[in-house]
């Protein structure tokens, strides 16, 4: 077998707590600065210490950043995971394992090296707490001597990491020495996987989607935000405050020219964001499926009394404790329409960190264009693990307040209606509390208004407004993100995605185009859909709709939005809490297509 | 609803310009009494209308809204989520004046959570609950605060114990807490204007009885009760900073509490001395009354200088809302150091 060079997983084993996030982080970053392409996934429990967790780093010298189904190294570190991590290395893989864990035993084909990794901490200190944090290093040491991570690259990733805390950098720093000295003189590399340095990664940033989205809250000029704890959203939030914190407060002073309030509960969380959004402010909060559910009320609220507002909604698997921490786009419909009554609401779909950044700002500017809800549908995958990016650009337009009537605009208008459709997009003009001029004072309230905002219950005055609504959410489809759409003429087979799903139909129409089926790709970014859908699917055969959620909820939309093409319309829905793999991808569209099913690329059992 | 004499006020504005539309409520419903409370509240303290935001959750009191201060932008929220909306109203905009009319029913069970919160967290919001026992709009169901022995017009009885609202409020430190009638428009009205006056939530729960679902024999919140049990804890007078009125009262008969902007409130004597700057006598009094089957009323326990939300906030002085894109929106060198610190490894500026 001759070497396989820049192009296998590395699983790592552990319980959380142990402090492997920073080993795991250290690895990563290190094979990023040679210059390759890496990316990783962390499965972890909703738990704060003891229970199981699985570090992935996937290097891919064609720059797949979608997870593998299989790794092809393992690193065991858990004794409770160990047969269970064991028994998923196929033939010719590699295990490392801390000599203290009892494993199965391993089949000959498989590379096992035992480290002693206890013995190696003696030297370097004797208290028990820390021992257990800095054990991880010593596989740091011991991968980056097997695999050929250049010492100076972990050097640097190491000094970058905790450059503010002198006394654990020398202490991690003679860790990953011992693993590395350990490696050089007692292991005999026999196993075929090597790390070379690539120049693809230079000006690259790594980057996890939730502090893209914070990023983009920031520049777009965010300034109250509310919240409620959940994972996986808490993250966009803090990491949120921290740039706030540090770029937002008058320096002399400590004012802040932003509010942000953890609220007492998802409700409380919306209604202060659609209080601020109707008292002018951009105004936005972040959650996961559960507090969605709890939103619900006020979302309709916000969209028939057309209040903007900013929602992220970085989706798990609920409710409950459900699968807090795995993956999912099961809130597709559910955010769509939430609410009671004919509601709608534009979702913004990012399907890369740069997404996360760009949405951030753009959801403000159409919240406001729109006057109405709008939601950003993140998830787990794209908003907790890290990701490469080219580095974001700073935004050159302005921003968009919308339709805000200022005292000068009032005093020129003989009269003033709030829900009034002036220009005949279905956006009416507004004004802010505050404003002097009295013909601009309205009184918001739910459906039941007219024109005027006077309160109405007859049934014309009614169906104007819902008539109008649904207006300006044409209007709509000509303002959200377009798709990106990949054509390829020879195709007949179209392929739809959305969200993280983008990465694993990257590599997997690689894959289908080696198996004779070329395909044409749109990657959407947001609801409602723009005229591209229907173009797009009128110029293939078929069509699959790519998702990850059971019941196919965009493959439905699509089938509503365009019922003469639905016959065309297949679903192809992954939905394991596992960030999705090209792998399965490509093997359902070639059982579809009555392809044969390619034997397996990555060998090894699918976890 | 207009003042016959035109006066006008410090903002040149008569009575009549703080009306609002017709109310649409049962004749004689408590709700438009203190609706017309609120009204000459306004005018006497001559407020702004363009500075008043108007807020109010669900139910028949927090339709009142509508039928005060027409030249106030109002908000008519959800169910029990009035204290929500107050809260992103008054961050965004801090030159704001929020009245927020609410019910027993909006407050004290399905909002409960809310109204603790923006209690603790002191948004300046006048916060009126118009409390009856019953659910109006829904036909006459007890509400959280009807008392034990309260009965519905069917005969039901309550054997619930009682959310006192204002018992809430005082343990979570709000600032201004008041009980009144809406039949003593002599003692809300200058606990209103003094509530005007209070930088910090202000809770004014107001008895204010439903003359359909609650006004028969049995209810303990019909007129007949309430004038009954009401006893007043002092005589309220309010003298606003702007008036240069000396007041000369008897020494030893009055308390005067002056306010942050200079407004003082002189609370009057009456059976025996209350102190509304103790929270522990306050709640005594409360937790006595209950125990007597008297309604106190009046000022019940007040803290002027509490810090509001904006400034434990720090927020800036101009209102979030008026902000420009350039006060917002960091340079382009704060973006491009971020994006080094990410591609070199060094944490971001945020949190590491």
């Amino acid at each position: 077998m001759g070497p396989v060079i820049n192009d296998f997983s590395i699983q790592v084993a552990t319980v959380n707590g142990s402090g492997s996030q920073t080993a795991n982080g250290i690895l990563l970053r290190a094979i990023f600065q040679m210059g390759i392409p890496v990316s990783g996934k962390n499965l972890f429990p909703s738990n704060i210490a003891g229970l199981p967790t699985w570090f992935t780093i996937r290097v891919s010298r064609h720059g797949y950043l979608a997870r593998r189904s299989a790794s092809e190294i393992l690193v065991v570190m858990n004794p409770e995971t160990a047969a269970e991590d064991v028994a998923a290395i196929g033939p010719g893989g590699v295990i490392v394992v801390n000599d203290q864990i009892r494993t199965p035993p391993i089949p000959g084909d498989r590379f096992v090296y035992h480290v002693p990794m206890a013995k190696l901490l003696e030297p370097i200190t004797t208290d028990v707490r820390l021992r257990k944090l800095v054990i991880n290093m010593i596989y740091v040491g011991v991968l980056a001597e097997l695999l050929g991570i250049a010492e100076d690259e972990v050097e640097r990733a190491l000094d970058a990491q905790l450059a503010k805390k002198p006394i654990a950098l020398a202490l991690n720093h003679r860790a990953v020495r011992a693993g590395w000295e350990w490696a050089k003189s007692n292991l005999e590399k026999r196993d075929p996987f090597r790390l070379e340095r690539m120049d693809a990664t230079a000006r690259s940033i790594l980057i996890e989607g939730n502090t893209a989205a914070a990023l983009g809250a920031m520049f777009g000029g965010v300034t109250v935000v509310t919240w409620y704890p959940i994972t996986p959203s808490s993250s966009l939030i803090e990491s949120l405050g921290g740039f706030l914190e540090q770029h937002r407060r008058d320096p002399r002073t400590g004012e802040a020219s932003y509010a942000m309030i953890q609220a007492e509960d998802e409700i409380s969380g919306i209604g202060m964001v659609l209080g601020a959004g109707w008292a002018g402010a951009r105004a936005m909060t972040s959650t996961s499926g559960p507090g969605i559910s709890l939103m619900a009320e006020f979302a309709g609220y916000g969209y028939f009394a057309e209040i903007p507002a900013v929602i992220w909604d970085v989706q798990r698997i609920g409710p409950s404790t459900g699968l807090p921490t795995r993956t999912s786009q099961g809130d597709l419909a559910f955010v769509h329409g939430l609410s009671h009554g004919d509601t709608k609401h534009p979702v913004l779909l990012p399907a890369s960190v740069a997404d996360c950044y760009a949405f951030a700002m753009k959801a403000f500017d159409l919240a406001e264009r729109l006057q109405t809800p709008v939601f950003v549908l993140s998830d787990l995958d794209l908003g907790m693990n890290v990701w490469m990016s080219e580095p974001f650009a700073y935004p050159e337009e302005p921003w968009d307040r919308g339709k805000v009537l200022g005292e000068e605009e009032l005093a020129k208008l003989r009269k003033f209606e709030r829900y009034r459709d002036v220009d005949g997009d279905g956006i009416p003009y507004r004004t802010l509390p505050g404003t002097k001029d009295a013909k601009g004072v309205y009184f918001t309230r739910g459906s039941g208004h007219d024109e005027a905002a006077r309160y109405t219950e007859r049934p014309a005055d009614y169906v104007a407004t819902m008539d109008r609504l649904a207006r300006k959410l044409e209007t709509a489809r000509t303002l959200v993100p377009p798709p990106a759409i990949e054509q390829d003429e020879s195709a007949e087979v179209g392929l739809i995605a959305f969200g993280s799903t983008r990465w694993a139909m990257i590599e997997a129409r690689d894959q289908l185009r080696a198996a004779g089926i070329p395909t044409g790709y749109l990657l959407l970014k947001a609801l409602p859909f723009t005229a591209h859908l229907a173009a797009f699917v009128g110029r293939h055969r078929r069509v699959y709709v790519v998702e990850q959620n059971r019941d196919g909820q965009m493959a439905d939309l699509v089938r509503r939005e365009l019922p003469g093409e639905a016959a065309k319309i297949r679903s192809i829905t992954h939905y394991t809490g596992l960030p999705v793999d090209a792998r399965s991808v490509t093997d359902a569209v070639l059982a579809m297509e009555g392809a044969p099913a390619q034997p397996p690329l990555a060998q090894g059992a699918a976890r | 609803m207009s003042d016959p004499t035109g006066a006008r006020n410090r903002a040149g504005l008569t009575r009549a310009d703080y009306d609002g539309a017709k109310t649409t409520l049962c004749p004689g419903c408590g709700h438009n009494a203190i609706t017309g409370g609120i009204i000459q509240a306004a005018f006497e303290a001559g407020l702004e209308p363009s500075k008043v935001a108007k807020l109010s959750g669900i139910g028949c009191s927090s339709k009142t809204p509508a039928y005060f201060l027409g030249r106030s932008h109002g908000f008519n929220a959800v169910h029990g989520r009035m204290p929500s909306i107050a809260t992103g109203v008054s961050v965004a905009n801090r030159e704001l004046l929020l009245i927020g009319v609410s019910g027993d029913g909006d407050t004290a069970s399905i909002g409960l959570g809310q109204f603790c919160h923006l209690v603790r967290r002191n948004v300046p919001v006048v916060y009126i609950v118009e409390n009856n026992g019953v659910y109006g709009l829904t036909k006459g169901q007890f509400s959280a605060t009807a008392d034990v022995g309260s009965t519905q017009k069917s005969g039901r009885v309550n054997e619930l114990m009682p959310v006192d609202l204002c018992a809430i409020a005082i343990e979570l430190g709000c600032g201004f807490v008041a009980r009144s009638f809406s039949g003593d428009q002599k003692q809300l009205r200058p606990l209103l204007k003094a509530a005007f006056a209070h930088r910090g939530t202000a809770v004014l729960d107001v008895i204010s009885p439903c003359v359909t679902f609650a006004d028969h024999e049995g209810s303990t919140r019909s007129y007949a009760a309430v004038k009954e049990h009401d006893a007043p804890l002092h005589e309220i007078d309010f003298v606003p900073y702007f008036e240069d009125t000396s007041v000369d009262y008897e020494p030893g008969t009055t308390r005067e509490v002056e306010m942050p902007d200079g407004s003082s409130i002189y609370l009057k004597k009456l059976a025996a001395d209350y102190d509304p700057t103790s929270r522990e006598h306050a709640l005594r009094a409360i937790h006595e009354a209950r125990a007597e089957r008297k309604l106190i009323t009046g000022l019940l326990y007040v803290e002027p200088d509490l810090p509001p939300f904006e400034q434990e906030l720090n927020l800036v002085e101009t209102p979030l809302a008026h902000l420009t894109l350039e006060q917002v929106r960091p340079p382009r060198r704060v973006l491009e150091e971020i994006m080094e610190e990410l591609r070199t490894g060094r944490a971001p500026g945020g949190v590491s």
